[in-house]
């Protein structure tokens, strides 16, 4: 982008490094300024740029001497408003995609597979172990090369990106789920990492390229990646760690080179945003354009603790040290727990419920009929042996309905147990006609009422 | 016709209304169960007829033609969503009869002819017939009218109501016991007595359940009137009677365990609870924070149109004002549109189990768009747009949230997942439970006040 276009739109570029820094009341940067460099900035003025806090603590320090207002924006919160704020996010796409171009490039055959006059080309195939922004990023590009593509992350949880990517989900037969807050993965449990290092292992002598993208914010990255897997690789393999800024999930990565270690390369570069440098600022520069429009405009910042976003970036306040942060809790589907919880309630009551179990009401029903076969005569007990079996067919018949139509249901039992007409029909003839009478004329209305009705709503329920 | 043919016939009559009610259970299978239903009904009613006991003919034609013209009648004008009130007032006459089946069977001149045993154990049968009639006749005319309107929807609650009802179960029984060892003028006087108490009983239990556990009582009712045929069937030795009797029992009792189930709470619950006024305190947890959005029609009606998946929840407010067509336009207009358009049902939506289903039939919406909740739940997260039309407590996430709600713990529809959320409400005042929602302070939720057919009106104008 040529110096005109800053021009135009209202910029004015300046001169030497030195009046650059003492110059303005709002900086924004890339990534943080060395400490000399912020000996330089005017007083009380506000920085926001990537900090990584937890790694530059004599930065820190030397700007907390100046009284300098910093937010950091690799601490700005991952929660849905951020989103377009999110730097991290941004810059992790452009890693991933860049990171299969630069596989592409080393690895020296196509990533489709072809058939030709001159021979079969076969595919290559991927692994990209973490499926973050980055490694969905990397699942894309790679897919969209024509490449096999397959990932792994211990959150379950993302199984359905991975595919909606065109990625080939590898599952552990092992049951954890390694979803932590801030849509990052926890630390998972020793057994856990045994079996992954072993599909990874696995997975090492038969795929070409291996991305790595499994970063835990401020600690060192898990080595995934052994001498011995890389040695397993056949030759031209090629290895990217995007992990290689917090020392890499290759044992063999060097930060920021690129080496050839038992035929396979490995590359360690951290600048691979860089490296799509027009992108990278377009999405960056938007990135902060959102976060001071959040402060206010550049004329008069405000600085909001009350606003998540901004407390979360803040790191220092004119001075004042703020970081960490109070701990947010992040909008990565809350309501899983809820229902979690719910169904464990449920169960709860389900147990109480037992108290009632099948077998010990079979046992007090045999009680109660046994004492009844006692004292009762024949013909009684012909008629409760109807009535007992009559409950349980019912039960059976019954117990399998569909909701839908609970209603027709009813209203057919209903007119069924009109059959009690039957009784009044047997004693209109006897001493008393009208009390039988009566009993006939409702006993036909809820006969006829409930059946047609019934016709009526059946007759409604249709299907395409 | 002999006594051999007709217990045969009766025995035909039995397996036809068991197939009826198997049949009922699946929607490809239940018109042909209504069918069996009216077979079965038709043997039985001819089999008596001619069986040579009756010779009270010219009483009889009359008043079962009567009967079975005013039940064509209702079946035919009634509204699909006044369903509920005649199925309630269905059921009463069935108690009726049942009482005075019981009192013609204790006045005929045979009862006299019975000695000992006999005596005591149809004496006993009387007692139970009249008893259980009594009070599914009264409790069923007090659910009609709460059903109606015309009595209040709110809980009455008598102090000391669980003592009022346990003295009058024993007044009963030593009335009762007194019965069974008096002369006949003194027993007819006693078992008028006992009739008088169980008709209260019926008002007292049923006046003390709120309108929204109407579903469970309907169905208890309905089990009741099963009960009291097949007491019917012991005391005139009919084996059709108690066959019969114990299916719609069985099947009314199961149909009220599942509403129970479905609103996570025990039978014993939902009887004795006096839902919403004890036990919890519906007032005081609802403080909501927040404030709701409202939108206009057309703004629903161009939400409509952007969307791909859309997902309906109607509730008794739908019934109420009578929307179910008018949402079937919209349904097919948005079909037509390749927008996918399913409706989710709450097991305990309306006031009669199924209620929704049988309304949305009667709009001739197919089945097969229609699904219960727990199909459902998983994929709202999918749905662009959800229509509450006129539900309230059983999209309420209280239930899942709070668990100090009144509703805690019920399963609801968890509307909230939905990309957006349109509810339509005539006011906002609380639901059934008298719990207030706060999916309505949600800020993917918009409000669209009035009633549910004059605003989906103009929805379905906006969008054609």
């Amino acid at each position: 982008m040529p110096d005109e276009l800053y021009e135009s739109q209202g910029a004015s570029i300046i001169d030497g490094k030195e009046s650059v820094w003492s110059s303005g009341d709002l900086i924004l940067k890339v990534n943080p300024p060395t400490v000399e460099e912020a000996m330089l900035i005017k007083k009380g003025a506000c920085l926001i740029c990537f900090v990584y806090p937890s790694r530059n603590e004599t930065l820190l320090k030397a700007l907390a001497e100046r009284k300098i207002t910093l937010l950091a924006m690799d601490c700005v919160p991952r929660i849905s408003r951020a989103q377009s704020m999110d730097a991290l996010s941004s810059m992790a796409n452009v890693a991933g995609y860049r990171a299969v171009v630069e596989a592409s490039h080393e690895f020296g055959r196509f990533f489709t597979g072809q058939i030709t006059a001159a021979g079969k080309v076969p595919p290559a195939k991927i692994l990209v172990i973490g499926a973050g922004v980055a490694g969905l990023a990397a699942i894309g590009a790679a897919r969209n090369m024509g490449a096999i593509v397959r990932a792994f992350d211990t959150r379950p949880v993302v199984k359905d990106e991975v595919k909606s990517l065109g990625g080939e989900f590898l599952m552990l037969d092992f049951e954890e789920d390694g979803a932590g807050s801030g849509g990052y993965a926890k630390t998972m449990s020793k057994e856990f990492i045994d079996a992954e290092m072993k599909l990874f292992a696995e997975q090492a002598e038969e795929v070409d390229v291996i991305i790595t993208t499994a970063m835990i914010p401020g600690k060192e990255s898990p080595v995934l990646i052994t001498e011995e897997m890389v040695k397993s690789m056949k030759q031209g393999s090629v290895v990217v760690d995007l992990a290689a800024e917090g020392g890499g999930n290759c044992e063999l990565t060097e930060k920021g080179k690129k080496i050839v270690a038992h035929g396979v390369t490995i590359l360690g570069y951290t600048d691979l945003p860089s490296r799509l440098a027009t992108q990278s600022s377009r999405l960056y520069g938007n990135n902060l354009a959102k976060l001071v429009k959040l402060l206010g405009d550049a004329k008069e910042i405000t600085i909001n603790q009350e606003d998540e976003i901004i407390r979360g970036s803040l790191v220092l306040d004119e001075g004042q040290l703020t970081w960490p942060p109070p701990k947010v809790e992040v909008s990565v589907q809350p309501q899983k727990t809820d229902t979690k919880e719910n169904s464990d309630k449920q169960q709860h009551v389900e147990e109480k419920r037992s108290i009632f179990n099948p077998g010990l009401m079979l046992g007090l029903l045999s009680l109660v009929l046994l004492a009844l076969g006692w004292k009762g005569e024949n013909e009684f007990l012909d008629q409760l042996t109807v009535f007992v079996l009559s409950c349980f067919v019912g039960h059976m018949v019954v117990w399998n309905v569909t909701p839908s139509l609970h209603t027709p249901l009813m209203s057919v039992t209903n007119a069924i147990s009109g059959i009690i007409v039957i009784g009044g029909m047997l004693f209109i003839s006897g001493s008393n006609p009208w009390i039988a009478g009566v009993a006939i004329f409702v006993a036909t209305i809820n006969i006829a009422g409930g059946f047609l009705v019934t016709q009526r709503m059946l007759k409604m329920f249709r299907k395409e | 016709m002999t006594e051999g043919l007709i217990t045969m016939a009766y025995l035909v009559s039995g397996i036809f209304f068991v197939l009826s009610l198997g049949g009922l259970s699946k929607q490809e299978t239940a018109r042909r169960g209504n069918i069996y239903g009216i077979v079965g009904m038709t043997i039985a009613i001819l089999a008596t007829f001619f069986s040579g006991e009756i010779k009270n003919f010219q009483l009889l034609i009359p008043l079962m033609l009567g009967g079975a013209v005013i039940g064509a009648v209702l079946a035919r004008r009634v509204e699909m969503t006044s369903m509920p009130e005649l199925v309630a007032i269905l059921h009463s006459f069935v108690g009726l009869a049942a009482v005075l089946v019981g009192m013609a069977s204790f006045l005929d001149p045979s009862h006299d002819l019975l000695e000992g045993t006999n005596r005591l154990i149809h004496d006993i049968e009387i007692l139970l017939g009249v008893f259980i009639g009594g009070i599914t006749f009264t409790g069923s005319v007090v659910a009609f009218g709460k059903l109606r309107g015309s009595l209040s929807g709110k809980p009455l609650l008598l102090p000391g109501r669980h003592f009022i009802n346990l003295g009058m179960v024993l007044v009963s029984i030593w009335l009762g016991s007194e019965f069974l060892i008096q002369g006949k003028d003194e027993a007819w006087v006693t078992l008028l007595i006992v009739t008088g108490i169980s008709l209260i009983l019926g008002v007292h239990l049923i006046v003390a359940i709120g309108g929204a556990d109407m579903p469970v009582v309907v169905s208890m009712l309905n089990s009741y009137s099963g009960w009291a045929a097949a007491a019917a069937g012991f005391m005139l030795k009919n084996d059709l009677l108690i066959i019969t009797g114990a299916l719609v029992g069985s099947s009314g009792a199961i149909l009220s365990y599942i509403m129970c189930k479905a609103m996570n709470r025990s039978l014993a619950n939902v009887i004795f609870g006096g839902f919403g006024t004890d036990g919890g305190n519906a007032g005081g947890v609802s403080e909501i924070e927040g404030s709701i959005t409202e939108i206009s029609a057309e703004d629903v009606a161009s939400e409509l149109k952007e969307a791909k998946e859309v997902m309906i929840v109607p509730g008794y407010g739908m019934a109420v004002a009578q929307a179910q067509h008018v949402v079937k336009d919209i349904t097919e207009t948005l079909r037509a549109k390749d927008v996918n358009v399913r409706f989710a049902i709450h097991p305990v939506a309306g006031r009669l189990p199924g209620h929704m289903n049988v309304l949305l039939a009667e709009a001739n919406v197919p089945y097969d768009i229609v699904f219960e909740m727990d199909e459902i739940n998983d994929d709202l997260p999918n749905v662009d747009v959800l229509l509450v039309v006129g539900a309230n407590d059983i999209v309420n996430p209280s239930a899942l949230e709070d668990s100090s709600s009144p509703i805690a713990g019920m399963p609801v529809i968890e509307a909230w997942n939905a990309k957006s959320v349109v509810a339509l409400k005539r006011s906002m005042a609380a639901g059934y439970s008298g719990v207030e929602n706060p999916l309505y302070f949600r800020d993917n939720t918009n409000m669209l006040f009035g009633d549910a057919k004059d605003t989906l009106s103009s929805v379905f104008q906006n969008l054609s």
